[in-house]
């Protein structure tokens, strides 16, 4: 009978990312609950980078690495990866399997689950092992209440939202195993062409662990560099709210909330955002809110652990001296 | 070219939603119904489409669902769509994503669509996992959120542009072919007075389980391994803590806070 965990570890610009390392932290707490071994999952070209992510994986406190190597899985493409993954769950014959809810994720698992005749729970912010199966919450209706669910599937897969679970420590030196699968071109029929980077080097939003937020409040787009200068010091990812991207002072690609990003960070500094339930909706769920606004009544105010009320623009460049200091000192 | 959007009936984003008594579901009281908002771009996106070519292209419209579907493909229908499926059957209800996938999967083979639209989630369960599921039960390629699409002039394959973490990648995709739509592909139109009237009057086709190829133990709470346990109420979160005194001192303090008692930083 099928046992254990196989966490998907996922690969993008050459590096496993660093959700797997949060991905084997939750799996490991399945399996001490009783749900078996942990062990990862890798898809790739032949070559160094794949060669590179198995390392990285074997250093994790896993059980085995499953790795299937082939030339079509290069560049993503749904359909290539999802029978390598099946090739991987069969080979590995795991009952549960984890995935980051990160956007390949999100696109892979509900293919595979498909696929496999799996149960999926997508974007878990808890898992339990209760009665040999798996138990989760889920933030549903835009967040507003949460779904507690379990599977009665013989396959059962989750994924993950980033920044929920504390990320594994260090492992030894797991088993590698091949896993042979046989993909023909013909059985791809769309395929990643291109990538276009838009915020090299930084965090993006839904992995972010700290982001500062600006809202319509900030005037203009080059007020927002204000914003900049406060997420250096604090080593954070700038978000806006739909009122800051409609008044075209920041990119869709930087909005929080309903029509924009959902962020699980574990700190969100609110600036000039008065928090709207389209606010609200998309960041609700993070650790330490901070908000910054000069209207106390503000409704942002009833949502954050934080609160201070003073006109931003004398707040803000205060703040990110004070933090400049902290870092220094320390 | 035949094009598919598949559209949901959604709690409006401003309601309330409440726990019904057992826990077990959502009290539906004083919920507003409405088109799901990532479906009306995957319905603009079909309209706009068949306008670009210029050709035989229909926009077919498909719901799954209670009888309050109607309403959301009526407002499809008034936008410009040429046909509307009403899926509904008691057999399906208390179905999961996976189980749902399976029945919409079987009505869209019926109805040889080239293109499948969808909205990137639906704004209930935000599970975002049906759309996907379709595309593999039919084996066809998939673009999961987009804010850009274009069909190539022999259309044959599209070409879609979808957000990833920092940056966007472009995906080829030979047609017949999966899509989900972001905002940013469009903007929807309103329906017009006389699309209005025109939808008021148009048949809603309504198919059920003995349609299909499908076993009754393969649909709805019977074919579901997806089990609710109960529905919580979010944790209350502690009183914020306001931070008084002049700026020197908030921004002494909040720092000060953050480092030693939040942790955070």
């Amino acid at each position: 009978m099928a046992n254990g965990i196989l966490v998907y570890g996922e690969v993008r610009d050459g590096s496993l990312k660093a959700i797997t390392r949060e991905l084997v932290g939750a799996a490991a707490q399945l399996s001490q609950a009783g749900a078996g071994p942990v062990s990862i999952g890798l898809i790739g070209e032949p070559g160094a980078t794949t060669d590179a992510a198995v390392a990285a994986a074997r250093a994790l406190p896993v059980a085995k690495v499953f790795v299937a190597r082939d030339a079509t899985l290069g560049s993503y493409s749904t359909q290539a990866y999802a029978m390598a993954l099946q090739a991987i769950i069969a080979a590995s014959d795991a009952k549960v399997v984890l995935f980051g809810a990160t956007v390949l994720g999100r696109d892979l698992s509900a293919r595979v689950a498909a696929r496999c005749g799996a149960s999926l729970f997508t974007d878990c912010t808890e898992l339990a092992w209760t009665n040999g199966t798996l138990r989760v919450k889920r933030p549903v209706y835009s967040g507003k209440v949460i779904l507690e669910l379990e599977s009665t599937a013989a396959l059962q897969m989750a994924s993950i939202r980033p920044n929920v679970f504390a990320p594994a420590g260090a492992g030894g030196s797991a088993d590698v195993v091949d896993v042979p699968v046989s993909i023909s071109e013909s059985d791809i029929r769309g395929r990643v062409k291109e990538t276009v980077r838009t915020s090299a080097g930084k965090k993006d939003l839904t992995e972010a662990e700290i982001i500062v937020s600006g809202g319509r409040s900030l005037k203009s787009s080059e007020n927002f560099k204000m914003l900049d200068e406060l997420a250096e010091a604090l080593g954070a990812t700038v978000g806006a709210s739909r009122a800051a991207v409609d008044a075209g002072y920041a990119p869709h690609s930087m909005q929080v909330g309903q029509t924009g990003k959902v962020v699980n960070p574990k700190l969100y500094v609110a600036v000039g955002i008065s928090g709207a339930i389209q606010h609200l909706v998309g960041m609700r769920t993070s650790k330490v809110i901070v908000a910054i606004n000069k209207d106390e009544n503000a409704p942002i105010f009833q949502k954050a652990d934080y609160g201070v009320v003073g006109d931003l623009f004398e707040f803000v460049p205060r703040l990110t001296e004070e933090l400049k200091k902290l870092r220094a000192s320390h | 070219m035949k094009i598919v959007a598949l559209v949901k009936s959604v709690p409006d984003t401003e309601s309330k939603i409440k726990i019904a008594a057992d826990g077990m579901s959502i009290d539906p009281q004083g919920i507003k119904y409405i088109l799901n908002p990532y479906d009306e771009f995957a319905v603009e996106e079909g309209l706009r489409i068949k306008e670009r070519l210029k050709d035989d292209t229909t926009v077919v419209v498909v719901s799954m669902g209670p009888e309050r579907v109607v309403d959301v493909l009526r407002t499809a229908l008034a936008m410009g769509a040429d046909d509307a499926i009403h899926v509904g059957d008691p057999a399906f209800d208390g179905g999961d994503s996976q189980a749902n996938a399976r029945v919409l999967a079987e009505v869209i083979r019926t109805l040889s669509a080239d293109l499948i639209l969808g909205g990137k989630q639906g704004i209930d369960y935000d599970a975002a996992q049906t759309c996907a599921a379709i595309a593999e039960i039919l084996g066809i390629p998939q673009a999961l959120i987009v804010t850009e699409l274009k069909i190539s002039d022999d259309k044959k394959t599209v070409t879609a542009r979808r957000r990833v973490e920092g940056g966007d990648e472009l995906v080829e995709m030979s047609l017949p072919a999966l899509v989900t739509c972001e905002k940013g592909l469009n903007e929807p139109r309103y329906a017009s007075l006389p699309g209005i009237m025109k939808a008021k009057k148009k048949e809603i086709k309504k198919v059920g389980l003995s349609d299909l190829p499908l076993k009754a133990d393969a649909v709805g709470a019977a074919g579901s391994k997806a089990k609710v346990v109960r529905y919580h109420n979010l944790p209350e979160r502690p009183p914020v803590k306001m931070i008084a005194g002049d700026v020197a001192t908030q921004a002494k303090e909040l720092a000060r806070l953050l480092r030693e008692e939040a942790k955070v930083i």
